[in-house]
């Protein structure tokens, strides 16, 4: 019989869990998120081992709340990212990440003859499918498949 | 607000038929001075001499006044000018802008800064949406009506725009039947025939160019690259079979056109230019009126 193992990350009392992020993907969460750029005491753990994603990680953010479409920008990289709501120490509200219907300013379009990649111009994608992913370009009109996405 | 024509799909069916209607309308009486006063930029960073003509021509019928550049070299792009701002500055004298481009999505880039309408005259390998008008226009000529059609495309379907933009317009209108007839390398990509499974519209496809063309009431034909092969072997197997010669169209139906979106190179044999069902040189005059049309609904002239 397995034995569960628990990582203890300390608890924080006001603020945002976000878990199930690939492993992979943590540091452009923070980027994307501007976690780098904020005072707030932020914990995260890296690696841990998730029956869904292989490897995952987890960021907790003191005193952090954060608006839908805020969150949302992390849907192309952390697709199944759950969100657990802090306050008082006890979960107030669960949400789960939601793949907006556009994407602005995030991902980069992979067709070299776009005109994005030629003059600065702010992306933007119409999420034609979400699993997998596939992005269509606004401007060249081609899409940007899951395995050919790569962030600005 | 102001519109544009970027890609085929930025009209709806009841616009792509009041192009039609207008086109109709322009080939009775191709001088109409409804561009009186106005100047139109035609901006060609890419050269393109018929597309051009064909613009400059109708522009000309309407009475406008043109400014631009035929080509980059002579743009201000050779001193690395950006694109938006060669826009910036041409939209504040021009009332009217037609482009294009070797980039793909330059035409939507260029709307979005301009504060007067943009046309595509093509972006790269993307849209190309006044060829596909003037193809319907000759289809709806010919055949009297966009309905209930049997369209058979020949060539290279993969990287042919004009067949994609084709088949994109042709699925708004009743009962199409495609049928396409390209090399296993070339074939209609996934993405246009999902489009056609998602309307319930049907399509075979062929790898031999042989008499089911007798079924048809449209044939276009567009060329099989020789870049286009990643094995130059391939190409010398199929360059030969995706020909049509007078003789093929014995058997076919009386009302059968034959398109291309030109140039031709030798996929349309010259023999088949003395026959009654080529149309592929009174397609290109088409363009004129189709044009003159386009510019008509955008700018809102009559």
């Amino acid at each position: 019989m397995k034995k569960k193992l628990k990582l203890k990350v300390s608890a924080i009392k006001d603020g945002t869990v976000i878990d199930h992020i690939p492993a992979k993907n943590l540091f452009k969460v923070i980027s994307i998120l501007g976690l780098d750029k904020i005072e707030n005491q932020i914990t995260f753990g890296t690696n841990l081992d998730s029956a869904k994603l292989g490897a995952k990680a987890i960021i907790k953010v003191s005193d952090k709340f954060f608006e839908d479409y805020e969150i949302n920008k992390i849907a192309l990289i952390a697709p199944h990212a759950k969100l657990n709501i802090i306050k008082d120490y006890e979960v107030a509200e669960k949400k789960i990440v939601e793949i907006p219907e556009r994407i602005k300013g995030i991902a980069k379009c992979f067709n070299p003859k776009c005109i994005t990649n030629h003059e600065v111009i702010t992306t933007c994608f119409k999420v034609i499918k979400t699993d997998p992913i596939a992005l269509k370009c606004r401007y060249c009109e081609k899409i940007t498949a899951e395995d050919q996405i790569k962030m600005l | 607000m102001k519109k544009d024509l970027i890609s085929i799909t930025d009209f709806s069916k009841e616009e792509y038929l009041r192009i039609m209607e207008l086109a109709a309308d322009f080939e009775e009486n191709p001088n109409q001075d409804l561009l009186k006063g106005k100047v139109v930029a035609s901006l060609f960073f890419e050269p393109s001499t018929r597309t051009r003509l064909s613009f400059e021509t109708a522009i000309n019928r309407l009475g406008g006044r043109i400014v631009g550049f035929a080509d980059p070299d002579s743009s201000s792009a050779t001193k690395g000018e950006t694109l938006h701002d060669t826009i910036k500055m041409v939209s504040n004298y021009a009332d009217i802008i037609v482009m294009r481009h070797p980039l793909e999505g330059a035409a939507r880039y260029a709307a979005e800064v301009s504060s007067v309408p943009v046309i595509n005259a093509g972006d790269g390998a993307n849209q190309h949406p006044t060829q596909t008008l003037l193809d319907l226009y000759s289809i709806l000529k010919t055949q009297g009506t966009l309905d209930n059609l049997n369209l058979f495309m020949v060539g290279d379907l993969k990287f042919g725009r004009t067949v994609h933009s084709l088949l994109q317009a042709m699925s708004v209108f009743e009962n199409p039947i495609f049928n396409f007839i390209s090399p296993e390398s070339l074939q209609m990509p996934r993405a246009y025939k999902h489009h056609l499974e998602e309307r319930g519209i049907r399509y075979f496809e062929h790898e031999e160019f042989t008499d089911i063309i007798s079924a048809a009431d449209i044939i276009y034909m567009t060329r099989v690259q020789k870049e286009r092969f990643s094995d130059p072997i391939e190409y010398e197997k199929v360059k030969d079979i995706y020909i049509l010669n007078k003789a093929m169209l014995e058997n076919t139906k009386p009302n059968v056109r034959v398109l291309h979106p030109l140039p031709r190179v030798n996929e349309i044999a010259t023999d088949v230019d003395s026959s009654d069902k080529a149309y592929y040189f009174e397609q290109a005059l088409n363009g004129v009126f189709t044009r003159e049309a386009i510019i008509s609904h955008v700018m809102n002239l009559k």
